[in-house]
C-alpha cells in the first residue's frame, strides 16, 4: 500500500505549495484558450531567480503528524509518549467496481448472468491491455465511467479489436447448393359455348319510317285519350281505389284460404271415411246379445301439436253449427302453470284445429253462447275472464277483465252464459276459487261485473271447529243454474258442500248440501227433470240429488277421482262421468241403478286422466277430453241410448214429459221409503 | 300510301311531330337500351348532316362502354340482315327519316 500511496502524497505536498501563485498555470492546464488574470500581487522575478533551483527532499514522513502523543497506561499507570506516529495521510480514496476477468469474483458474476466462458476472456485480455497503457491516475475516470463505454469514441478501440477477431478466412468457402423437383406443369382447358346470337332483318326507307312514326303518333293520342277521361275519375276515386286494391289483395287471399279449406276437408274425408262411415251407420251388433250393457266406440282423436303439453280443462259443444266444439286447455297442477290455449274442432276435420287463440295463463273453463255461437266466454287461471268473438280476425279477446274491474284474485273454475238482461246486453257469470260469484255484462266496449253472491263459510250451516280452521271464503268450484227457475242456481266448492243459491240474495244460500268430501268437480241440473242434479268429486262418488232433499238421491263409487260428469240430451236417466283412471262411466238409471251399463278406458296410456266430458247435442257421440291435450270421440253403442219407445211407441213425440216421468218413478221410489223412515 | 309533303306547313308539322327516337326493335335490357338510345339521338342531332360521323361516334362511344366489337348503321334507307349477340341489338328511327341500326357481334 505505500508504495502507490507515495506519488498522491508528494502531490498533495505540491498542490499545498502552489496554491497560491501557481492557480493560474493550473488553471492553463484545465481551460485552454482562456486569457490568464495574474494576481496583482504576483512577484515578479528575474531570470536568474527564475532558473534558481530549489532542491527539496521529501521524506515520507508528515509534516502534520503530531510529535508529541500521550497516552494513558494502565499498565504503568501513568501517561506515556507514544513513540510511533502514523504517518499516513488519505486524501482520496474512491472505490473501484473494476475486476480482474480472471479473478474469482469475475467468474462467479459470469456464472450467475449465465454469460459463456469464452468472450469475455478476450475481452478481458483488451482491456486489460487498454489499461496497461493508460496511467494510473485515469484509471478511477475510467472506472466510473466503464458502463457507458460503448458509446464513447475512445472505445472505437475496443470495437475493431473485436471485429478482428471475428474475422473469418475470407478464401476459405464452399459452395453448397440443392434442387427441388419442380413441380409437374398441367395444361387444362376448357370451352366455353358462344354467346348466343341471333339475327334480325329489316328494311329502313322513308315510307316505313313515317308509317311508324304516325302509327307511333296516333298510339300515344289514343293513349292520352284514355288517360284523361280516366284520370278525372282516378282523382276523385283514387281513396276508394286503393281501398279496392287492399280488398282485393285480402279477397284473394280469402279465396285461396277457402279453396284450401275445402281441399283439406276433401282430404281428410277420404283418410277418416271409415270413421265417418262409422259415426253415421255403425250400430254394435253385438248389443243385441249383451242384454243391457253397451259399449263406447272410439271415433276421432283430436289432438294439436301445441297444445301436447296442456290439459284439456274444458269442452263444450257449439249449439248452432253441432260439429263443432271448444276445447279449452291449460293446467290442473298448480306447479305446471303457463300458457293456454282455446282449440275449435270440427268433426269434419279432426286433424287441425279450426280456430287457435293462444293464451299467456291457462285456460280454467269456457263456455260458448248457445244463441250466438261466436261469442265465447273464458275463465282463466290468473282470475281473468275474457269474452273471444270468432268473428274477430285478431286471436285477442273483445273483452277481457282487469284488476280495476273486479277480475277474480284466484282461477276461475267456470262460466256460463245467461240470458241477456233487460237492456238486451249480454251476460255471464263466472265462480271462483275466490269465493265470489261473480255476473259480468258486455256494455259496448268493456265488461261491467257485478258481485252475485260470496260464498262466506259463516253464512253455510256448517260445524262451528271446522270454520275455525278453514278461511272465511269457501272456494266455488262448479256452478249450473236452473234451466227453468231463472234465479236458481247451485254452487259447489272446494270444501265439498253445494249452496243451493238465489241471484236475488247475495249473501244467503237457500239450502247447503254436504255433498262430498273433496273439492266438487261438476255440478249439473238435470236437462228434463226440474228437481233433480248431479254433482261429482273427486272424492270418487258421484252423487243424483233432489233439490228440495237434503239428502243425496242415488250415490255411485267410481273407484277413482271424477273428473266430469254429464247428463245425456236424450235421456233424462242417462248420464255419463270420467275419472282420472281413464275410464269413462255411462249409467242408464232407468236400466240399472246400481252399476254403469258401459265401463270403458278410452285413453292410449295408462297413466293418461280424463278431465272433461261432453254429449253431444245431437249426435249418439260424447267428447272426452284428458290431461295430455287429446280429446277423443267416441259413439255411444245402441244399448246406451236405449228409448222406451219398445214399450210405448207412441208416446216419443212427447219427449220431455215422458223424461220427466222417467225420473220421478225412479225418485218416488226412492222417496218412498225415505219419507217412511223420516 | 302517305301523301308525301303537299305543302311546307305539313312538312313542318312532320317533322316537329316525328322528331322523336322511335325504336322498331330492341331485345336490349332496359339500362342499356335507354343509354344507347341517348347515345344515338345526341351523335345523330350533332352530326345531323353526316351519318358517318355519327355512326362513327356511337360505334366508338358502344364499344367503350360495353365492349367490342358493335357496328352501327344510320342511313335513310337500306336493307339489311345481320346476326348479333343476344340482347345487343337496337333498331331505331330517328329525326322523321332516320333509320339507326346498332348490333354487336365480335
Amino acid at each position: 500500500m505505500p508504495v502507490p500511496q507515495k506519488p498522491g502524497a508528494t502531490r498533495t505536498k505540491q498542490d499545498d505549495d502552489d496554491h497560491g501563485p501557481d492557480l493560474g498555470d493550473g488553471a492553463d492546464e484545465w481551460m485552454q484558450g482562456k486569457t490568464l488574470l495574474k494576481p496583482p500581487d504576483q512577484l515578479d522575478l528575474t531570470e536568474a531567480e527564475l532558473k534558481e533551483e530549489f532542491t527539496r527532499i521529501l521524506t515520507a514522513n508528515n509534516p502534520h503528524a503530531p510529535q508529541n502523543i500521550v497516552r494513558y497506561s494502565f499498565k504503568e499507570r501513568s501517561y506515556k509518549a507514544i513513540s510511533s506516529v502514523d504517518q499516513l495521510a488519505v486524501h482520496f480514496v474512491l472505490e473501484g467496481n473494476l475486476l480482474h476477468k480472471d479473478s474469482d469474483e469475475a467468474r462467479r458474476q459470469r456464472a450467475k448472468q449465465g454469460l459463456p466462458e469464452e468472450k469475455p476472456v478476450d475481452t478481458a485480455a483488451v482491456e486489460t491491455d487498454e489499461e496497461k497503457a493508460e496511467t494510473p491516475g485515469d484509471a478511477g475516470e475510467e472506472v466510473g465511467e466503464e458502463g457507458g463505454a460503448d458509446e464513447r469514441p475512445d472505445s472505437e478501440e475496443v470495437k475493431p479489436g473485436q471485429k478482428e477477431r471475428k474475422l473469418t478466412n475470407q478464401f476459405n468457402f464452399s459452395e453448397r447448393a440443392s434442387q427441388t423437383l419442380n413441380n409437374p406443369l398441367r395444361e387444362r382447358e376448357c370451352q366455353t359455348d358462344p354467346p348466343p346470337r341471333a339475327n334480325f332483318s329489316a328494311t329502313a326507307n322513308q315510307w316505313e319510317i313515317y308509317d311508324a312514326y304516325v302509327e307511333e303518333l296516333q298510339k300515344q293520342e289514343k293513349h292520352k285519350e284514355k288517360q284523361k277521361a280516366p284520370s278525372t275519375k282516378k282523382e276523385e276515386d283514387k281513396g276508394k281505389k286503393k281501398m279496392m286494391m287492399v280488398e282485393m289483395q285480402s279477397d284473394d287471399v280469402s279465396k285461396v284460404s277457402k279453396a284450401a279449406k275445402i281441399v283439406e276437408r276433401m282430404v281428410n274425408q277420404n283418410t277418416f271415411d271409415d270413421i265417418a262411415q262409422d259415426f253415421k251407420y255403425f250400430e254394435d251388433a253385438s248389443d243385441e246379445f249383451r242384454d243391457q250393457e253397451g259399449t263406447l266406440l272410439p271415433l276421432w282423436k283430436f289432438q294439436y301439436d301445441k297444445a301436447k303439453r296442456l290439459a284439456v280443462t274444458a269442452l263444450c259443444w257449439n249449439e248452432n253449427y253441432r260439429d263443432l266444439f271448444a276445447v279449452g286447455l291449460g293446467s290442473y297442477d298448480f306447479t305446471k302453470q303457463g300458457r293456454g290455449m282455446m282449440l275449435y274442432y270440427s268433426l269434419k276435420n279432426p286433424t287441425y284445429p279450426e280456430c287457435i287463440y293462444p293464451t299467456t295463463s291457462g285456460i280454467m273453463c269456457l263456455d260458448i253462447h248457445p244463441r250466438l255461437s261466436y261469442l265465447v266466454a273464458v275463465g282463466f287461471y290468473d282470475g281473468c275472464v275474457a269474452v273471444y268473438s270468432l268473428k274477430e280476425e285478431s286471436t285477442q279477446p273483445i273483452y277481457k277483465s282487469t284488476a280495476k274491474s273486479g277480475k277474480h284474485t284466484d282461477p276461475v273454475w267456470q262460466v256460463r252464459w245467461q240470458n241477456d238482461d233487460m237492456d238486451h246486453n249480454h251476460n255471464f257469470f263466472s265462480v271462483s276459487s275466490d269465493g265470489r260469484v261473480v255476473s259480468w255484462t258486455l256494455v259496448k266496449n268493456e265488461l261491467v261485473y257485478t258481485d252475485i253472491i260470496k260464498l262466506s263459510l259463516e253464512g253455510s250451516p256448517s260445524d262451528g271447529t271446522e270454520g275455525l280452521q278453514l278461511p272465511t271464503m269457501a272456494c266455488g268450484t262448479s256452478f249450473d243454474f236452473h234451466k227453468q227457475i231463472d234465479y236458481l242456481f247451485l254452487v259447489g266448492t272446494e270444501e265439498g258442500k253445494i249452496h243451493k243459491c238465489s241471484k236475488a240474495y247475495s249473501s244467503q244460500f237457500l239450502q247447503t248440501y254436504d255433498a262430498h268430501n273433496m273439492a266438487v268437480d261438476a255440478v249439473k241440473w238435470n236437462h228434463f227433470h226440474p228437481k233433480v242434479f248431479i254433482s261429482c268429486s273427486s272424492d270418487w262418488t258421484v252423487k243424483i240429488w233432489d233439490h228440495t232433499i237434503d239428502t243425496p238421491m242415488f250415490i255411485f263409487d267410481l273407484n277413482s277421482a271424477v273428473g266430469g260428469v254429464a247428463w245425456s240430451p236424450y235421456s233424462s236417466t242417462v248420464f255419463a262421468a270420467v275419472t282420472t283412471d281413464g275410464k269413462v262411466h255411462v249409467f242408464d238409471l232407468s236400466i240399472n241403478k246400481y252399476e254403469a251399463i258401459c265401463q270403458q278406458p278410452v285413453v292410449a296410456k295408462k297413466k293418461t286422466k280424463l278431465t272433461h266430458i261432453q254429449f253431444n247435442p245431437e249426435h249418439p257421440i260424447i267428447i272426452v277430453g284428458d290431461d295430455r291435450g287429446y280429446v277423443n270421440s267416441l259413439k255411444l253403442s245402441p244399448n246406451l241410448r236405449k228409448k222406451p219407445k219398445e214399450k210405448k211407441g207412441q208416446e216419443l213425440p212427447k219427449g220431455p214429459e215422458v223424461e220427466i216421468a222417467k225420473m220421478e218413478k225412479l225418485l218416488s221410489l226412492l222417496r218412498e221409503p225415505e219419507s217412511n223412515t223420516n | 300510301m302517305a301523301d308525301t309533303g303537299d305543302s311546307k306547313k305539313e312538312e313542318a308539322d312532320y317533322k316537329r311531330l316525328h322528331s322523336f327516337p322511335l325504336i322498331r326493335h330492341t331485345d336490349m335490357p332496359e339500362e342499356m337500351r335507354v343509354e344507347t338510345m341517348e347515345l344515338c339521338v345526341t351523335a345523330c342531332e350533332k352530326f345531323a348532316s353526316n351519318n358517318e360521323s355519327a355512326a362513327k361516334m356511337i360505334k366508338e362511344a358502344m364499344d367503350k362502354k360495353f365492349g367490342s366489337s358493335w357496328h352501327v348503321v344510320i342511313g335513310e334507307g337500306f336493307g339489311f340482315e345481320v346476326t348479333h349477340e343476344v340482347k345487343n341489338l337496337l333498331y331505331m328511327f330517328f329525326g322523321g327519316s332516320l333509320a339507326v341500326c346498332v348490333w354487336k357481334c365480335s
